[in-house]
């Protein structure tokens, strides 16, 4: 396989098309705009449905029709789009159809920037939308590691019938990398059996998110959590990085996690053993492993490109054995190594006074 | 001949059937108020859905509102929508299942209203689904609030003294502001108030339907229905209410029926 530089935002499209997407809905929003583009290209070439929608709600929408059908949709955005997505994620998540979103984050809160930002961590992990779901969110580092993820992403959501996200940033979607992408798969040409194709020779099947009955939405939202638990138990997916022997544990994801790793690699040439904690599945929270490590760490340090978001899920596993410490960077700014390394000092220097 | 007849009254099997439940039609009771319409809308839907010979291949879209369960009654696959977002859902089916009918099911608040923006997007696409518009003048499920097809004057509980178009807008009239895009194959309006009109309303949902077989482009037929509960009048009285106060503002028509369009 050859090493070719790739955009992320194209790589991730690419990526999308050689895991068999049969149909993009989107509407231009930067900084995925790209991804859009590279579909409005490549999709049409391919015999394979692209559509610019008339706006997020339309594009949601019509990847919700895609997806009863039993084809492999997928729309991408940014964050003020994924916003007038969750409308739309809702019903997708009770009526429990298989799609995939691309969130390449940008600064808010409202029209904000087009900085890369990490602050839709809570809009995308505790609930894409109103009710009581979760959609399987996961945050490459990499324009391979977006490769890699978006490879696996319908057949995730098609395992579970549920919404994959990929969580990228700014950054990850404008910055070129050399990547390796996966052979073009072949297209799925099979209906899954709930799908909507007309009744041709069987009972009609419905797709709905509509329960009327107390104890018929009860028994739906019960089995929905039963399928959660389930994805909780078998996706948590992450990487540890210098955690053997650390003291002290950095606990950041996506373009911060990078960051992270060249401060820590720098604390470890001044002697102070420190490890980095990166969870790619931001939903389900890698809770086991990062659990392990806190029985080792004297401290830890939880760095992300918002006001402190993930700092809460970290905090609940940490459960105050050790100190945890956040540096938050918003705005568009990201966090130099340097700026990391000073609080990493400070925890340091805290420990050893006490 | 005499004979005949007795043979025919004393033996089922050689009965003639002059009524029964189109096949499109699931049996079980709607949840309709007395004198709506939505039931005979449904019913001709799928009287027409039975007699095109497509129910195998049709996907029904239900709205949010009063026909909020359309696709319980509908004997075909069908999906439920967000509120006013049906016409981007059956978007979403037709691009990927091009050779399937795709109809939405929507009332007056849902396509209007909030969905101002998907009815007008997919009209402008020229998408190849059918639209069934049912037209009673209020949100119906809500309990009886201002659409904005609601007419001038008209009381309702979140327009308690009359609507004022100066403050609350005017009625809005889909199939006139959908009708001259160049993808919009067929745009009229009928009426549920006489059995004529009745009659006239079978033969356009048929050629809503038909103009999507033939793939000339969007369909969409607004269909003037009765709200006895949330109008507070009889049913009868309601017909008499589309005739005499909805049919002034809201005519009966054709807007656009292209003209390759063959029964």
């Amino acid at each position: 396989m050859a090493r070719e530089l790739w955009k992320g935002n194209e790589a991730l499209a690419e990526a999308a098309i050689r895991a068999g997407v049969d149909a993009f809905f989107g509407y231009p929003i930067t900084p995925q705009t790209e991804l859009l583009e590279y579909m409005a290209r490549r999709m049409p070439e391919l015999g394979r449905t692209f559509l610019q929608a008339e706006s997020e709600i339309g594009a949601i929408n019509m990847v919700y029709g895609a997806a009863c059908t039993g084809a492999r949709a997928m729309t991408s955005s940014s964050s003020p789009g994924i916003s007038l997505m969750q409308e739309g994620l809702s019903y997708i998540a009770g009526s429990e159809v298989p799609c995939v979103v691309v969130d390449i984050m940008r600064g808010g809160p409202g029209l904000g920037n087009i900085q890369p930002g990490q602050a839709d961590y809570f809009q995308l992990t505790r609930s894409a939308g109103h009710g009581d779901f979760h959609a399987l969110v996961l945050a490459p580092a990499t324009v391979q590691e977006a490769v890699d993820l978006m490879s696996i992403s319908f057949d995730l959501a098609f395992q579970y019938r549920t919404i994959v996200i990929v969580a990228g940033d700014g950054a990850l979607g404008q910055m070129m990398e050399p990547v390796t992408l996966p052979p073009m798969q072949p297209p799925v040409t099979t209906r899954p059996a709930w799908a909507l194709t007309g009744v041709d020779g069987r009972t009609p099947n419905i797709i709905t998110s509509l329960y009327l009955e107390a104890d018929d939405l009860a028994r739906v939202n019960l089995r929905l959590q039963a399928k959660l638990q389930a994805i909780a138990a078998a996706e948590q997916r992450w990487e540890c990085y210098q955690t053997d022997d650390a003291e002290l544990l950095v606990v950041a994801f996506g373009t911060v996690a990078r960051i992270a790793r060249s401060a820590v690699r720098a604390m470890r040439a001044t002697g102070i053993r420190v490890g980095l904690f990166r969870p790619i599945s931001l939903w389900p929270y890698p809770a086991a492993a990062l659990e392990q490590l806190v029985g080792q760490v004297k401290g830890v340090l939880v760095a992300e490109m918002n006001a402190g978001q993930m700092v809460e899920d970290v905090r609940a596993i940490v459960q105050g054995r050790v100190p945890v410490r956040f540096l938050g960077r918003t705005g568009g700014v990201i966090p130099l190594p340097d700026e990391i390394t000073d609080e990493l000092v400070h925890i340091a220097r805290v420990n050893g006074n006490r | 001949m005499t004979t005949m007849v007795l043979e025919r009254e004393t033996s089922p099997a050689a009965w003639e059937i002059v009524y029964q439940r189109p096949a499109a039609l699931t049996d079980l009771p709607t949840h309709y108020c007395p004198g709506c319409s939505h039931g005979a809308i449904h019913r001709m839907v799928a009287e027409v859905i039975d007699e095109l010979g497509i129910r195998e291949r049709t996907i029904g879209v239900a709205p949010v509102g009063c026909a909020v369960f359309a696709y319980k009654y509908f004997n075909l696959d069908s999906c439920e929508a967000a509120h006013g977002r049906a016409p981007a859902m059956a978007t979403g089916i037709k691009r990927v299942l091009p050779d399937r009918i795709v109809f939405t099911y929507q009332g007056d608040g849902d396509l209007a209203s909030i969905g101002g923006n998907e009815i007008l997007h997919t009209a402008l696409r020229g998408e190849h689904i059918t639209v069934i518009f049912v037209n009673n003048a209020v949100y119906g499920m809500t309990g009886g609030q201002m659409a904005p097809t609601t007419l001038s004057g008209m009381k309702t509980t979140s327009s308690p003294t009359g609507r004022n178009p100066l403050t609350q807008g005017y009625p809005i009239h889909i199939p006139e502001l959908l009708a001259p895009m160049p993808g919009v194959a067929y745009a009229v309006r009928r009426s549920m108030h006489a059995v004529a009109e009745v009659r006239k309303v079978k033969k356009a949902i048929r050629l809503a339907f038909q103009a999507q077989i033939q793939g000339l482009g969007f369909s969409i037929v607004e269909i003037l229905g009765a709200c006895p509960t949330n109008w507070h009048v009889a049913p009868s009285d309601a017909l008499d209410y589309i005739r005499d106060r909805m049919i002034p503002e809201y005519p009966v028509g054709d807007f656009k029926v292209d003209e390759r369009l063959g029964d």
